[in-house]
């Protein structure tokens, strides 16, 4: 994995290309307001639209999901309007203001569901895992002793936060955004706790003779 | 072994794999070729691409990503 703050890659290396979003946005007051209105009108269409596509997640529907909608909506317009100067023309500005609002609504979703007290976090519950990854109970004799094996990785290979963010996640099944948002950590820092899991633990299991060393093909 | 294509897909880590901060950083850029040419973005950006195959967060927000907006 590559570390984090590394240069990205860049479509291209040309200068910046103008754009009248961000000479609008950047405009006098008046002209700078209208142009506000206007994102804030698509941002808001962005974000409805995004949360109907996930509100089978959700679980809620009507004017609860429109406010998440507009809250997204307002905090994602000061997101952007704050990081209009990185605004680089390597993409339409649409899609790079848009990307915003996504972000925010995955963070409100994530937060929606640490507020409702059914998420079972630090439950631990290692009996739901072969149903996870499709172990077929009806050749359980076959495949206890790797759950047994991948039990004992995680106890004795991670480390106390590597084994707290991967029981979370992958034994007892909370969503990463929701674990964001109860542990304050960024997305970035758990997925990268649970990368070097991952990493560890099938070395343990490959180590065992429970797994191949080449890889299966994704 | 390996009758568990599943766990062993998910333990499966790629060395190239960006990171959540990085896609994210990208993720704008890459939606745009994504759309035209998605072979294309994943030889632009074979970090990002690692990344989008192994977290489900940063993939759902490029489908977000990808959905149309207004061509300006």
């Amino acid at each position: 994995m590559r570390a984090a703050g590394s240069p990205p890659g860049r479509v291209t290396d040309q200068a910046p290309v103008p754009d009248e979003w961000v000479r609008a946005l950047s405009a006098d007051a008046v002209e700078r307001e209208r142009a506000t209105a206007r994102l804030h009108e698509m941002v808001l269409r962005v974000a409805r639209a995004e949360a109907r596509r996930r509100c089978g997640q959700l679980q809620i529907c009507g004017p609860e999901l429109d406010d998440l909608a507009h809250q997204a909506t307002a905090d994602a317009v000061v997101a952007v309007m704050a990081k209009i100067g990185e605004f680089r023309g390597e993409s339409r500005f649409t899609t790079w203001a848009c990307k915003f609002v996504i972000f925010e609504v995955s963070g409100k979703i994530g937060r929606h569901f640490s507020r409702r007290p059914a998420v079972p976090l630090q439950a631990g519950d290692w009996d739901r895992l072969p149903d996870r990854f499709g172990l077929d109970p009806a050749r359980e004799s076959e495949w206890r002793d790797l759950v047994r094996a991948l039990r004992r990785a995680v106890q004795e290979e991670l480390t106390e936060h590597q084994r707290r963010v991967f029981t979370a996640i992958v034994v007892d099944g909370v969503p990463l955004d929701v674990l964001v948002a109860e542990s304050g950590s960024s997305r970035n820092a758990l997925y990268k706790t649970l990368f070097d899991a991952r990493r560890k633990l099938r070395a343990s299991l490959v180590a065992d003779g429970y797994l191949h060393q080449n890889p299966v093909r994704h | 072994m390996n009758s568990w294509p599943e766990l062993d897909r998910f333990l499966q880590t790629d060395p190239r794999d960006a990171g959540c901060g990085q896609a994210m950083e990208l993720l704008h850029i890459y939606a745009e070729i994504a759309a035209a040419d998605p072979r294309g973005a994943e030889q632009r950006h074979p970090e990002v691409a690692a990344h989008l195959r192994a977290c489900g967060p940063c993939a759902e927000d490029l489908e977000g990503c990808s959905e149309p907006s207004e061509p300006t």
